[in-house]
């Protein structure tokens, strides 16, 4: 039961982290491949601030929140002003300077060593140590992310996102700042990138870069596509397949010798496939690859 | 209202403007139609006046406003706004919500306003009412939850002007509003474009059609070689052989 507790927790992680991912990839129109970077810039804050500040979950979770959002920002008003593929190469760029922080840094992040200790959540000063309780609060936080982008992409500003993605200079003639909505909808991502940072944070207890590598954006981007971008429900589907799939394909009894390289083409097969055969994911509105 | 001075612009070797000068005003005139054979430079002139493209010389002005080197959606928030030769539409959404998208200064549109719909509910309920008079004015009330994408080309035309309108600017670039249109519809059309005068909107639009600059146009402006070769009432310019000569050619 422990096992399917853990799956549980890491699909709504990794729902809440595409959730903001979608946001700017599946309803701004904006493939960012830093997904990974802002998860790792919340996961860290809530370290540093729970272990060297003793604060509490909920203050860790703002700070988790801001500081994801502000290196959002920071690279959508640095990078935006590109054409569409080299923005794409920004964000990798992105992604690599955060890793190498994260890696290098060692008076802060302790490096390759990574933070240990991280405690547990906690809330009204009481911690929280059943795995059920965690499970519970994480999905509880999913479920409070999704109503939140639902409100978002249900109202005048996601329509202005949609415009964004389909038609950029329609949308400005009828008046729309549309680098500033740009912005803005990274914020979004990597603030919610922050809340999966920092729930990720608290349950494993323990953070090193392995955590935040440029595969962990493409992971996430997947869930994006898989699940269906531009669809609010989308990467809670997509997070479903892709955390449980590596796990159900431990099942399948292959020799342990080549068990994780079969896997890991399996897997590779199984979204080469999905890409081919539905292209907007599974519940998805939006094809990508248009 | 609406003027530049002395604009020039060049692709390449190719000099598209040639210190290209004029002046609307919608006090006597409110509809303008701009002909000219292709490569005149009509739409170069529109993409300039509306900040999808920087002269290399030469000013623009709104009002007191210079505009030149403004972004297409400060100027369309201060009351300059365009249709595209090829239809520029949101195919994937309702033919309603592409109408919303041009009501301006919307509280909705603002992040967190969107989360907590403080004071949102209400306003989009007026704009939704504002919006569907502006489909019954083009005649499209009856799509209004249709996908943009499933409108006939004509149908699509009307919204892109339902679009503009929404806006509530006070000068309309059309660009080619009835190209390609089934007869009856163009009519359509330009009725409305001439209806616009009551509302006291300068719509200046480009056209191949005679006929339509004839049915329309308060004042015709005949464009060549990136130049202004004559400006007049359509019944005394047209009649004019050296100037159908220059547009035929």
């Amino acid at each position: 039961m422990t096992y399917l507790l853990h799956i549980l927790s890491l699909i709504g992680i990794f729902s809440i982290c595409a959730a903001g991912a979608n946001i700017v990839t599946g309803y701004a129109g904006l493939v960012s491949i830093a997904q990974a970077a802002f998860f790792g810039v919340g996961a860290y804050t809530t370290a540093l601030v729970a272990i060297d500040l003793n604060a509490p979950f909920p203050f860790g979770l703002v700070a988790a929140m801001t500081t994801a959002a502000v290196a959002a920002m920071l690279l959508a008003a640095l990078s935006l002003r590109l054409g569409h593929d080299y923005f794409v190469i920004a964000t990798i760029g992105f992604q690599l300077i955060v890793w190498s922080v994260l890696n290098n840094w060692q008076s802060v992040t302790r490096g390759a060593f990574g933070i240990p200790g991280i405690p547990p959540l906690s809330l009204m000063g009481f911690a929280i140590r059943s795995q059920w309780a965690v499970t519970l609060l994480i999905l509880v936080s999913a479920a409070a992310v999704f109503w939140v982008c639902h409100r978002l992409v249900n109202s005048p500003y996601g329509r202005v996102l949609k415009s964004i993605r389909e038609d950029e200079p329609f949308a400005q003639t009828l008046g729309k700042n549309t680098l500033s909505f740009k912005i803005s909808a990274f914020a979004v991502c990597g603030a919610l990138a922050g809340v999966a940072g920092c729930l990720y944070a608290h349950f494993s207890a323990f953070i090193d870069p392995t955590s935040f590598t440029i595969s962990e954006s493409v992971f996430i981007l997947s869930i994006v596509i898989i699940g269906g971008a531009g669809n609010v429900w989308g990467p809670a589907a997509g997070a479903v397949v892709l955390v449980a799939l590596p796990e159900i394909l431990r099942f399948v009894g292959l020799p342990s010798v080549v068990a994780a390289n079969v896997r890991q083409i399996l897997y590779g097969t199984l979204l080469l496939v999905m890409l081919m055969v539905r292209p907007r994911g599974l519940i998805g509105k939006y094809n990508l690859g248009r | 209202m609406l003027r530049c001075t002395g604009l020039t612009k060049s692709f390449g070797g190719v000099q598209v403007l040639k210190d290209f000068s004029i002046g609307f005003t919608n006090k006597d005139i409110a509809r303008v139609g701009i002909i000219g054979p292709n490569g005149a430079g009509k739409t170069t002139l529109f993409n300039i006046l509306t900040g999808f493209l920087r002269p290399d010389t030469g000013r623009c002005f709104f009002g007191n406003h210079e505009i030149t080197h403004l972004s297409p959606y400060q100027i369309a928030q201060l009351g300059v706004v365009r249709t595209f030769q090829d239809l520029r539409l949101i195919l994937q959404i309702p033919v309603l919500e592409n109408v919303l998208l041009g009501r301006p200064r919307q509280h909705g549109e603002k992040l967190l306003r969107a989360i907590s719909r403080f004071s949102v509910a209400k306003e989009e309920t007026q704009n939704r009412k504002d919006a569907m008079l502006l489909l019954e004015f083009v005649g499209l009330e009856s799509k209004a939850k249709v996908l943009a994408g499933e409108l006939s080309y004509g149908q699509q035309k009307l919204l892109a002007l339902a679009c503009c309108l929404a806006t509530g600017a006070q000068v309309l670039l059309l660009d080619e509003p009835v190209a390609g249109v089934h007869p009856k519809m163009a009519l359509r059309i330009l009725d409305l474009l001439r209806q616009l005068h009551t509302e006291g909107k300068l719509v200046i639009f480009i056209e191949h059609d005679i006929s339509a600059i004839r049915h329309a146009a308060d004042e015709v402006i005949v464009m060549d070689n990136g130049q202004l070769i004559a400006r007049g009432k359509p019944n005394e310019v047209l009649e004019r052989p050296e100037i159908m000569e220059a547009y035929l050619a």
